[in-house]
């Protein structure tokens, strides 16, 4: 049995799964200071019936990190940063103390030039003077040659932990969102790592002895243990378990847009070919860009409670929550109202709720039942217009061949998959104003949960090989070795997902849940004066996002099926 | 986090799929570094800085230009579409309003493109500044527009193009024609009767620095654009001027790219040539980005920058102060230098030989453009080249009056079949294209 757990902004939802069967539910309200005791106390909930040793994986998504940044409750963190020419570095200083390296790593990267040593020494110093344990280490370019952040690590010495070094956290290149990346993973380390022993201890002292993984912001998961030196996976992961959940639960192979409707926002996700979509760099942490890899998810302030008004004799929603729906004793009318009114939801008082709805009619001199399909409608378009946007934009993304411009693949969504509260309630508006069929998978009220369970470990790494050079580098795992001249494309693939395979078990991941594909690959003729001077390879390799194998447990999809 | 003081929009399209054959420098490896830094940099989460795709330039777009022969079809690719598309994308972001400047880093170049096209010259095939200027002027309205080439080819094409529009002021800054291709440029060629003196080249020695290109932009260039008041300055921004370019030999540098590009202040840059892929092109975009956009570019520099290494010698600071003189003053005396000219002409005939470098033919031309009181005047070219063709080409201007455009389309009526393989006009007065075969 799998436990899946998501900690939400005010709920921990959490399932106790059988193969995909849905044994058990638990919906637990928690105070954000006390994480841990939440969880535990779903984990009880859930297990109340069973031995806890036949749980056989836990798998959680956990706010820990995130709350940590948006409520700056961070450790100081040192920054030693190697900016090289190019952009003016100073607004990268985010650490409590920054200092910058004189060196320098070209685009190829080839040293141009050494970094004093007494600057790192100089650094040491300082951040000791100041208290600070965390480090953080990013030099231009770290990811064509990491000897530099190796190199000032090692200067370092052992009197700082953690030292997160940047190209271990993303093979890609773009060196702001690099050092944000390194600095949030050093500030967040000590409150996820305390959190993490909390979790082992809590979850030995019931007996259950399963691993324990967590949950990323790209739908993966990655061992407890591991995500101890990389807690800046762990931000923001709550979108991409309701993400996962969805693709699960729809079974979709193709292009879709998936909704999450709460109370005061809807939050907009895609599958494209049904697979979920990233974002294109990192997502946005607080005020900072990262090279964090992500579920794509927008969200815009428009949900079950947002707050109706009349305003110049028109209706208005959103963009402010002002309380719960009138029928639920709130002051303002909200679109779950409307829905009451229609009789498509059922709880609270219904009468607040027309009276709500009534008095709103009046300023527009409507019939009640007329002002809540207004309101529906109304809501209908907005997430119409808010999906349409993202689209244009998603499909606009740049492009850099020919092949791609004139032929690339457009996100096309043919379904809409919706969750959340008011979901089944709005299914039908939605349905007709995106013009596609819409999808409320059955379970959608624990999808999150489900999501997080289900999701499998995955990894990613990129291969540079500068043939020119005799240079391969894979930043991922701080890999730069000597290749032949002669190295291949198909070697540079092989390499790639047989170091990809090291690295998903070494992160925790089981032999048959590792499906790997090349993702990205292209081979460039290097050319100086009139002489092909050797080839520039690059090839990116993940594990395919997806279910864990149920392994044994597979027996129960035949009972699901026969249901 | 860092936000623009001008909103600028880059179409940023290396074109990875495509070259013009594996070793030749205009090849997928070009703008592959460039991108890199571009990336490392971080430049797309500037507030400010948005990313276009570029647009597909269709035959339209390209025969209000050119008269490709036999057609359009026959000899503009994909990639040459997709880099005057990329151009058009760049300058419509800024037309629009969504941004105040624009930077098209695409391939392949297209400055060396004339009128008549035969195939590929000097690595371009269509002019994609004049294919993306045309568009504008009949998308948005009449415009006045300088476009000033700082490639260090002449832009020979462009010059061709616009050699008789007095709507468009054509400035090449380029290194001396009888030291490398295209061998034109000199300052002599000034224009035709309806637009002489705006056409201004300005041949610079080899081995000019910073100080004489910037030298040149303070002291002739902008006083010129100041006269004439345009409503949109153009950078062809070529970038082999710098001191490592292959194939060329200045000794221009990126933080020189940067701080010309801060003094011309153009509305819309376009990537020309630039071969130095690694030492070069990364820098020298990068500091043309910053400097668009406002940013502090002052930290742009190759690692291998020794500013001593590259000043240019003290000759070349005299002569580029005697030659901005004398360009200035004629500058100024243009009007009555073009008076002498034409006064009393009819029509004014030019021979040319045009040699297509990158596909090994040589094309024969003669021009005749009309002297006319009341417009710019139409153009006549016979055009003879290896493969065979033999075209009469017509052009009647946008500005053309009722006259020219009489004669213009009887020219066209009358002229007789057999006698060429195609007879084209291309009738700007009413955006309309024709051929006879």
């Amino acid at each position: 049995m799998i436990i899946g757990l998501d900690v939400g902004g005010t709920n921990i939802d959490a399932v106790l799964l059988k193969g995909k069967s849905v044994i058990e539910v638990a919906k637990v309200p928690y105070d954000p200071s006390a994480i841990l005791e939440g969880i535990c106390e779903a984990v009880d909930k859930l297990t109340r019936d069973i031995d806890p040793g036949e749980v056989k994986r836990v798998n959680l998504s956990t706010t820990i990190s995130t709350n940590a940044v948006l409520e700056g409750r961070t450790s100081p963190v040192g920054m030693i940063l190697e900016s090289g020419p190019g952009l003016e570095a100073s607004f990268l200083a985010c650490g409590e103390e920054n200092v910058f390296l004189d060196g320098y790593i070209d685009h190829r990267g080839q040293e141009v030039a050494p970094f004093s040593e007494n600057l790192v020494h100089e650094a040491s110093r300082r951040f000791k003077r100041r208290g600070i344990l965390a480090a953080g280490i990013v030099t231009k370019f770290s990811v064509r040659n990491p000897s530099h952040e190796l190199k000032a690590k090692n200067l370092l010495g052992g009197d700082f932990n953690p030292v997160t070094m940047g190209h271990a956290l993303s093979g890609k290149l773009n060196f702001p969102r690099r050092v944000f990346s390194t600095y949030l993973n050093s500030a967040v380390y000590d409150r996820f790592n305390s959190f993490a022993k909390a979790i082992k201890r809590a979850f030995e002292e019931r007996g259950i002895k399963a691993p324990v993984n967590v949950l990323k912001a790209d739908g993966g998961t990655m061992s407890l243990a591991k995500a101890v030196s990389f807690p800046v996976y762990t931000i923001l992961s709550g979108p991409s378990a309701s993400v996962m959940g969805c693709w699960i639960l729809s079974n979709f192979s193709k292009d879709a847009v998936i909704l999450d409707i709460g109370g005061t926002t809807t939050d907009i996700s895609f599958l494209a070919g049904g697979v979920p979509l990233l974002e294109p760099q990192g997502i946005n942490i607080g005020k900072y860009p990262t090279l964090v890899r992500a579920i794509f998810s927008y969200s815009i302030a428009l949900g079950g409670d947002s707050a109706v008004r009349v305003e110049e004799g028109r209706l208005i929603i959103g963009p402010r929550r002002e309380g719960p729906p009138a029928a639920l004793g709130g002051s303002r009318p909200t679109p779950t109202d409307a829905l009451i009114v229609k009789g498509q939801l059922d709880f609270g008082n219904k009468k607040r709720a027309y009276l709500a709805i009534k008095e709103l009619g009046q300023a527009i001199g409507m019939e009640p039942e007329d002002v809540a399909n207004l309101i529906l409608e109304k809501m209908g378009n907005m997430i119409k217009e808010e999906v349409e946007g993202l689209l244009m934009e998603l499909n606009s993304r740049p492009v850099y061949t020919i092949q791609e411009l004139l032929y690339g693949e457009k996100i096309k969504p043919q379904k809409a998959i919706l969750i959340g509260g008011p979901a089944k309630a709005l299914s039908s508006v939605i349905s007709q104003k995106l013009k596609i069929p819409c999808e409320v998978p059955d379970n959608y009220q624990v999808a999150n949960a489900i999501g997080a369970a289900l999701s499998r470990i995955t990894a990613e790494v990129t291969l540079i090989a500068d043939t020119a050079q005799g240079f391969m580098t894979v930043p991922e795992l701080g890999v730069r070795k000597r290749i032949d001249r002669s190295f291949t494309p198909e070697e540079a693939r092989r390499e790639a997902i047989k170091l990809l395979k090291e690295r998903a078990v070494f992160l925790g991941a089981l032999p048959e849940d590792i499906e790997t594909e090349i993702i990205e690959e292209s081979c460039f003729n290097m050319v100086r004066g009139f002489y092909t001077v050797g080839k520039n390879i690059r090839v990116k390799a993940q594990v395919k996002p997806g279910l864990i194998s149920l392994g044994e447990e597979k027996v129960e999809k035949d009972v699901e099926s026969k249901e | 986090m860092l936000k623009a003081k001008n909103k600028l929009g880059l179409v940023f399209f290396p074109a990875f799929d495509w070259a013009i054959s594996p070793s030749h420098p205009e090849r997928e490896e070009r703008l592959l570094y460039t991108l890199d830094q571009v990336h490392e940099e971080g430049i797309a989460d500037i507030e400010g800085i948005k990313f276009y795709n570029p647009l597909l330039a269709d035959d339209k777009d390209i025969e209000r230009v050119h008269f490709c022969v036999p057609d359009v079809p026959s000899v503009v690719t994909q990639s040459h579409r997709v880099s005057a598309g990329g151009a058009i994308a760049a300058a419509r972001a800024v037309l629009e309003g969504k941004v105040t400047k624009a930077f098209a880093v695409v391939r392949p170049p297209g400055h060396h493109a004339h009128r008549v096209v035969y195939g590929d010259r000097g690595f371009c095939i269509i002019n994609i500044e004049a294919i993306m200027l045309e568009h504008i002027r009949s998308t948005f309205g009449p415009k006045r527009v300088a476009i000033v080439d700082t490639d260090c080819h002449h832009g020979d094409g462009t010059q061709d193009i616009y050699w008789n529009d007095k709507d468009t002021l054509f400035i090449s800054i380029h290194q001396d024609g009888r030291t490398l291709y295209p061998g034109t440029g000199f300052p002599d060629e000034m224009g035709g009767p309806g637009a002489f003196g705006y056409t201004v080249n300005i041949p610079l020695p080899p081995h000019t620095g910073e100080e004489g290109f910037l030298y040149v932009i303070e002291n002739l260039v902008l006083p010129i654009i100041k006269d004439y008041n345009p409503d949109l300055i153009v950078n062809s921004a070529g970038q082999d001027n710098h001191y490592t370019d292959p194939i060329t030999n200045m000794n221009f540098t990126a933080q020189g790219y940067a701080r010309l590009t801060d003094r011309l202040n153009p509305d819309i840059a376009v990537l020309e040539g630039g071969y130095s892929i690694e030492g070069a092109l990364p820098y020298v975009n990068l500091g043309i980005i910053l400097a668009l956009a406002g940013l502090d570019y002052s930290h742009v520099k190759e690692p291998d920058y020794d500013p001593e290494k590259i000043k240019q010698p003290n000759w070349i600071n005299d002569y580029i102060k005697r030659l901005c003189e004398e360009l200035y003053q004629r500058w100024l005396r243009k009007d009555d230098a073009a008076r002498k000219m034409f006064e009393g002409k009819d029509f004014v005939q030019r021979k040319k030989r045009i040699y297509y470098d990158t596909i090994g033919i040589m094309e024969n031309q003669e021009e005749i453009i009309k002297v006319c009181k009341s417009c710019s005047g139409y153009i006549v070219i016979k055009s003879k080249c290896d493969l065979g063709y033999s075209i009469l080409a017509i052009t009647i201007p946008r500005d053309a009056c009722p006259r020219c455009i009489d004669e213009a389309h009887k020219t066209y009526e009358s002229a007789d079949q057999g006698d060429y393989s195609g007879i084209y006009l291309q009738d700007r007065a009413n955006d309309e294209f024709n051929i006879k075969k």
